[in-house]
């Protein structure tokens, strides 16, 4: 099927999500949609999808103008989409997550559940997924809820299929196979729109690349072209190699982890006897597939969750089984993964965020009373020093984008003196710009002397800072490697290889050159 | 969710608050498109402000710069505020309320029902009819909550309006309660069963002690608000400790102390001697609260105490530590507890402190209006008071004039009832201004005022464009 | 800060590079000793006021029958104390088995509470109406909780049926209350009590409706609505009984359903009497809990529904209209809380009166949530609840050693001790109270 996208406008009030495109998807075709994170790619694909009415535009198919008002028009006229955040009700088995919306029936409008488990086996043995028709999606693994989705858009019929991000939540490894999945699906005729900020893959495997920068196209590139020229198309300024990050200069073993093991309240095993430790003025990044426990990992340093067994000393002080309050008081600074969610009060000031864990202590807080003079002081100070664009410091912080409202909370965890930095995808969503300042910021504490410990799904992100990795794998921790590590070998390590073998698997421990560009743009 | 599926918020378009507690999940994701119909959706009172309202503005060409707007006046842009703003929408939803009141005494009186059957005939009969059993309702309604033209003396004139502010005393207070709670996140459904333990407890005080002035006032009060907060205490320690959702948690309790003032009012210490009728000995005179404004008329010192509370919440929530805590965890407990704030500390406190103020609307009741315990000491106050902190939107000012309103609907109540045989028609009155208070787009929509999201925009346009002219004069 | 109900230690996949990170875990699940300690506590109540706190030599006596009977059943009688005895060391060896099977981390199956209850309730009562010279009659008892727990099952069918699809509906007490003021003035002024039954629902339905148009559509907070509109069916219904119904009389009078006794199935002893002499509105009550516990799991709406209210953004990506869904069944959920209204009217025979619903829809919410979203779960918290005030009132009558206020607080202090303990950690659907932007 032949996809055409005419003049496709987007708003959301005075934001102009989408301007103008134009996009041509041949049949077979894999076109790259390139872009960094905010450029508008997702919105596009929401307005092609039917989840939103585009302002202006047309959507072609095979010569015929179309409009799509729900996402159920889109798919009845062939178009499926594998969402980055997976719409998998995690309650409901694989079998019934592929039927949803399109189930087969018996009488009385009951489900006709042998044939929904064969619709689903069937897919699943074409490219070979061995997937299990009555397993509970929640119980599954991320990489497989992917193939899930997948099937659900093939069960579909879908001749045009969009993937949103897809690579975000596998492995190296997995990557590759789903590059291949890609492959034998457009050999099949099969139009896939790959959404990506990932250069290696588009290179890898696209026939076509659109870029998208600030909501409009900004140009074709071919795969051929060097990952340099196409990062500099999609960030709209020249973007060089990120100077190496300077020697470490490791000091004592500041923070330490030992034997460390978390069970849930339902008795499910989620972190299994942890050890490693952090020096001074060094980066130890957790990497893993996401869901691997290191949000876990990273909640019970910081206290939101009590270790059922195994000791936390920071500087030879147990933080193990202390509370929010007094591990922070303890020198330990903290960017949460979730911004939005734990970083945050959207509803309360930028100046009231600012101080959202100190308000307590003078000058900010004194008798129980706020001393909003303080407050205010600060905010500005705060504002200035890390550059924050805000309208004014008494807005909400719901107000800021994605980059400032990330700065406000680094801002705020930096402006103690700290004795361990704990920071979790601290650049997640963000854009190139704000990626740059993050990481500055990390590798300046690092610089003081600072012990940080960094966890990251992102593996172009630990290349550029880490000095030692730890990959966790289903709750463990897989061995802990250099900086310099070769992305396979990490690969093979998320997957669960041992570290032993993943080394051997890859032959040896050299450092990944091709990734030094990437790493810069993660 | 499970952890390894969680709903992050993405970051395309700009990002919005991400409140998990009450926005929706769709929220965390790009706006989409409003709902279907007329005006752009609001969030509940008491969450955060979603993305913006998208789509309601006009939308421009594409290609090429925006087009300037006409440049819309000033007077235009402070009109259109006024007209957008929270105190119209509450007259607004006033005047719905009754408007619907009005179809409803119609609709049910004799005299109507009549001059609609011959309507054919005589359709002037009906309009008259309707206008007269309507206009002598709210004018008793009035006459009963304000003041009382036809009164033969002063003092009887200006008696409404006491009784007015008698009756909204308890509102207040326990509005004022269930305001701090629902700022903190916590939908306490409890007042109802927090006047009667903070009226049990002052009744007891009031009674069984015999203290000189002063004190025993003071003791009594201080029982009430005890009372209160223990009802207050349990819901809050089992959220902190047991996760128990506190709506259910409350609404059970509400029973149980009903009951168990049943089961009081059976023991022979609870029995006034000499009435066959279940109620106490009447408290000590020193427990009294005393009148304020002289013998005629029952307005007691609780009033004050209530405007002296709301004081206090306003101090407590803009201006406290604590106040800040609990905005904090009412808007996202996530971030909250990240932050090193004690969750479940602040749950209990707020529950506390909800159910004090509570209990304080039972001694307002005990020791100022009724002097005696009964089973019916606390009416329908706390369910009242669910409604007055809601039009009040959980802020203080608005709390106390919310209260003042039900206050007067429910002395008014009385005088109406003897043109529309029933109080009821005011709690009818009560839950549709609620509704609408809740619903801005439908106020708006039926009336046609402007959204405040489409003038905010409409300023910063406007702001804007007057700046690049003042550049354009400088050059 | 999500827990998984699973947890990541599964046993990993063998891939070509070999098993991965072997060894069982070593963490054990923390003990769970919550329900084993609620046991040892209620059987050692049990024995110091049953068992010591009955008077020896006293029996106790119960009567199985109904006069109507086809097959008559002797009464039976046991001496109270040896009896209140048994039954403890009954529920201490239960204790026992719970103890047991929590220090081997060993799930509770469902049957270890439930003879454990039953034991507790009857060694209750064996000491409660020791020695009372009326005989009490089971069926009797049975019938008449069975009776009372009609609204509580109907109330939460409606809760079930609104919170699958992510509205959570407080207002079951308004449509109530509704149903049994429609119900009951149709029926008066139809003359025929099934005419209301047909009107019941359709009151139940405007109620769902509005709760629909303010929380699905307007976004309002779902609870909001509801505390609102019960405030507002109250109002309406009371204001209407004090003036339209005052001055007609004929528009409410008691009109009562025939019961329609099903020829075999009526005449099994004890559960005959009680189950099946019923009236048509009992009879639509089992069809319907029949009918959602099967349609919610198995059938394509169900399916949907239950996306709605998990994964509204899921649901609406392989096109279901979520706020059109959740708009049909908050409507739905109306008309079977309507339904359950006609009981208080038309199948108890009795005129509408002021708030004649009493409170029954918050412990219908309560049973649904006990229940744990399912219809059989709830159906069981309903029953129970029903139990426990057919108790209440028994014992109000019978000049008991405890204060009837007393008892007609244990519903609601059960349900408190349920929602802080057992239900803890029941998942409520996952979207629920959202709103959503289709």
């Amino acid at each position: 099927m032949r996809l055409e996208l005419r003049g496709i406008s987007k708003r959301f009030g005075d934001f102009w999500a989408n301007r103008g495109i134009n996009l041509t998807v041949e049949p077979g075709e894999i076109h790259a949609l390139l872009g960094e994170n905010g450029a508008g790619k997702s919105t596009l694909m929401n307005v092609l999808y039917g989840l939103y009415q585009p302002d202006e535009g047309q959507i072609i198919l095979d010569g015929e103008a179309v409009k799509f008002t729900s996402p159920g028009d889109a798919m009845a006229a062939g178009i499926g989409m594998v969402h980055q955040h997976f719409m998998l009700v995690p309650v409901f088995t694989v079998a019934e997550n592929v039927v949803l919306g399109n189930e087969p029936v018996k009488a009385a409008g009951l489900i006709d559940a042998k044939q929904a488990r064969r619709l689903v086996t069937e897919i699943s043995e074409r490219f070979k997924f061995d997937i299990d028709p009555d397993a509970y999606v929640e119980d599954l693994p991320v990489g497989v809820q992917q193939r899930v989705e997948i099937i659900k858009a093939l069960s579909r019929d879908a001749k045009i299929l969009i993937l949103d991000e897809p690579t975000a939540v596998l492995t190296p490894q997995e990557t590759d196979e789903l590059l291949t999945i890609m492959r034998e699906l457009a050999a099949g005729g099969t139009s896939i729109v790959f959404i990506t900020h990932k250069l290696r893959e588009v290179r890898a495997v696209a026939d076509r690349i659109t870029v998208i920068r600030l909501g409009k196209v900004v140009g074709q590139a071919n795969p051929s072209d060097s990952q340099t020229e196409m990062a500099s198309m999609m960030v709209g300024r020249q973007v060089g190699l990120q100077a190496p990050k300077p020697a470490a200069g490791p000091g004592e073993v500041a923070l330490k982890v030992g034997n460390l093991s978390l069970v849930s309240a339902s008795g499910g095993g989620l972190l299994q006897d942890i050890s490693f430790d952090v020096r001074a003025g060094e980066i130890l990044a957790i990497a893993g597939v996401q869901g691997n426990g290191q949000t876990e990992l990273v909640e019970t340093l910081i206290g939101l969750r009590e270790p059922t067994s195994g000791l936390i000393e920071l500087n030879g002080e147990s933080l193990a089984g202390r509370t929010v309050r007094q591990i922070l008081d303890s020198g330990v600074g903290y960017v949460p993964e979730d911004r939005g969610r734990d970083g945050m009060v959207g509803g309360l000031a930028i100046s009231e965020n600012l101080v959202l864990d100190q308000f307590e202590y003078p000058p900010f807080g004194r008798y129980g009373a706020l001393d909003y003079k303080a407050i205010n002081s600060n905010a500005d100070a705060q504002i200035k020093a890390f550059d924050v664009r805000v309208g004014s410091p008494n807005d909400p912080i719901s107000t800021l984008s994605g980059g400032n409202a990330q700065k406000v909370i680094v801002a705020r965890e930096l402006s103690r003196e700290l004795r361990l930095l704990v920071v979790a995808n601290p650049t997640r969503g963000l854009d190139v710009g704000s990626i740059e300042t993050v990481h500055a910021e990390i590798l300046a504490e690092r610089a003081k002397g600072v012990p940080v410990l960094l966890a990251s799904t992102e593996l172009d992100e630990i290349t550029v800072l880490a000095d030692r990795i730890a990959v966790m794998y289903r709750g463990r921790l897989v061995g802990i490697v250099p900086g310099d590590t070769s992305r396979d070998a990490l690969g093979l390590m998320m997957a669960g290889v041992e570290q032993g073998k993943a080394l051997a698997a890859v032959g040896a421990a050299l450092p990944d050159q091709d990734d030094s560009v990437e790493g810069d743009l993660a | 969710m499970t952890s390894s599926n969680p709903l992050t918020p993405k970051d395309e378009p700009p990002e919005g608050s991400a409140n998990r507690s009450s926005a929706s999940p769709a929220s965390g994701a790009a706006p989409a498109e409003p709902p279907p119909g007329s005006g752009p959706v609001e969030p509940p009172p008491g969450s955060a402000p979603a993305e913006p309202p998208p789509g309601s503005a006009p939308a421009e060409p594409a290609s090429g710069l925006a087009s300037q707007p006409p440049l819309p006046g000033r007077f235009t842009i402070a009109l259109k505020e006024i007209l957008s703003g929270s105190w119209l929408l509450s007259i607004l939803s006033i005047l719905l309320a009754l408007l619907i009141g009005a179809i409803l005494i119609a609709a049910s009186n004799v005299e109507v029902q009549k001059a609609a059957g011959y309507f054919f005939a005589r359709p002037s009969d009906l309009f008259a009819a309707i206008w007269d059993v309507v206009s002598r309702s709210y004018a008793a309604l009035f006459q009963g909550a304000v003041f009382n033209f036809g009164a033969d003396t002063p003092v009887r004139a200006i008696l409404p309006i006491t009784q007015t502010l008698t009756a909204s005393t308890p509102l207040i207070f326990a509005g004022l309660g269930l305001a701090v709670g629902f700022r903190a996140g916590l939908f306490n459904i409890g007042a109802q069963g927090q006047i009667i333990l903070g009226s049990i407890f002052a009744a007891w005080a009031g009674f069984a002690l015999h203290l000189p002035p002063g004190l025993h006032l003071l003791l009594a009060l201080f029982g009430a608000v005890l009372g209160g907060a223990l009802w207050g205490f349990i819901p809050g320690i089992l959220k902190a400790k047991t996760g128990a959702n506190e709506v259910i948690v409350t609404i059970m309790l509400n029973w149980v102390a009903v009951y168990g003032l049943g089961y009081l009012l059976t023991l022979d210490a609870f029995q006034r001697p000499g009435y066959n009728n279940p109620q106490t000995p009447a408290i000590d005179p020193n427990a009294q609260l005393p009148l304020i404004l002289g013998p005629n008329y029952k307005t007691h010192l609780g009033f004050v105490l209530a405007l002296v509370a709301a004081g206090g919440v306003w101090w407590l929530m803009e201006k406290s530590t604590l106040g800040l805590k609990f905005r904090a965890i009412g808007m996202n407990p996530d971030a909250a507890r990240t932050a090193g704030i004690n969750t479940d500390r602040c749950y209990v406190w707020v529950m506390m402190i909800a159910g004090g103020l509570a209990g304080l609307a039972g001694s307002a009741q005990i020791q100022g209006t009724e002097r005696v315990l009964t089973s019916g000491i606390a009416g329908s106050f706390g369910f009242d008071a669910i409604t007055v902190a809601l039009l009040g939107r959980s802020r203080p000012l608005g709390t106390v004039l919310a209260g003042l309103l039900f206050g007067g609907l429910r002395a008014g109540s009385y005088a109406m009832q003897s043109v529309t045989n029933s109080v009821d028609v005011v709690l009818v009155l009560q839950s549709v201004i609620v509704l609408f208070i809740a619903a801005p787009p439908l106020v708006r929509a039926i009336f046609r005022t402007p959204d405040p999201e489409a003038v905010r925009r409409l300023k910063v346009t406007a702001r804007a464009a007057r700046q690049a002219q003042l550049k354009e004069v400088g050059r | 800060m999500t827990q998984t109900g699973s947890g990541l230690l599964q046993p990993a996949p063998a891939d070509q590079f070999g098993p991965v990170i072997p060894g069982p875990p070593i963490v054990r699940r923390p003990l769970a000793l919550k329900v084993p300690v609620a046991f040892a506590g209620l059987t050692l109540l049990a024995v110091v006021a049953f068992v010591f706190g009955s008077d020896a030599g006293l029996t106790t006596r119960f009567s199985l029958a109904s006069e109507t009977d086809f097959f008559q059943l002797p009464d039976f009688a046991v001496p109270t104390r040896p009896a209140a005895t048994v039954l403890a060391i009954i529920m201490a060896g239960l204790t026992l088995l719970a103890f047991q099977s929590a220090a081997q981390r060993h799930k509770l199956g469902l049957w270890l509470p439930s003879v454990f209850g039953l034991a507790w309730i009857l060694s209750f009562m064996v000491w409660v109406i020791a020695g009372k010279t009326s005989t009490w009659t089971i069926p009797a008892l049975l019938a008449a909780s069975l009776s009372l727990s009609i609204p509580l099952v109907f109330g939460a069918m409606t809760g079930l049926v609104c919170e699958r699809v992510g509205v959570i509906n407080v207002a079951i007490e308004g449509e109530l209350l509704a149903g049994a003021f429609l119900g009951a003035v149709a029926a008066s002024a139809a003359g025929s009590a099934y005419v209301g039954l047909i009107a019941a629902p359709l009151a139940g339905m405007l109620v769902g409706a509005l709760l629909a148009v303010f929380a699905v559509r307007y976004w309002v907070d779902h609870i909001i609505v509801g505390v609102v509109l019960n405030v507002l069916v109250t109002g309406l219904t009371s204001y209407l009984f004090s003036t339209v119904l005052k001055s007609n009389a004929g528009l409410n009078r008691a009109t009562q359903l025939p019961k329609l006794p099903i020829p075999i199935l009526g005449d099994i002893p004890v559960i005959g009497p009680v189950l099946f002499r019923q009236s048509l509105l009992v009879y639509l009550m089992y069809a319907l809990v029949v009918g959602l516990q099967v349609m919610l799991f198995r059938s394509r709406w169900g399916l949907r529904m239950r996306a709605c209210g998990e994964h509204p953004e899921a649901a609406d990506t392989v096109g279901i209209q979520v706020n059109r869904t959740r708009i049909r069944n908050t409507i739905l959920g109306g008309a079977i809380a309507g339904l359950g209204g006609a009981f208080f009217t038309i199948e108890m025979g009795l005129a509408f009166n002021k708030e004649m619903s009493a409170g029954k829809g918050f412990i219908a919410l309560a049973a649904m949530i006990l229940g744990r979203w399912n219809p059989k779960g709830a159906v069981a918290a309903a029953l129970l609840f029903g139990f426990a005030g057919e108790l209440a009132q028994m014992m109000g009558t019978m000049n008991t050693p405890i204060p009837s206020n007393i008892l007609l607080m244990i519903p609601y202090l059960l349900t408190i001790l349920a929602v802080a303990g057992l239900v803890g950690r029941v998942r409520a659907p996952a979207a629920e109270g959202t709103f959503y932007r289709s």
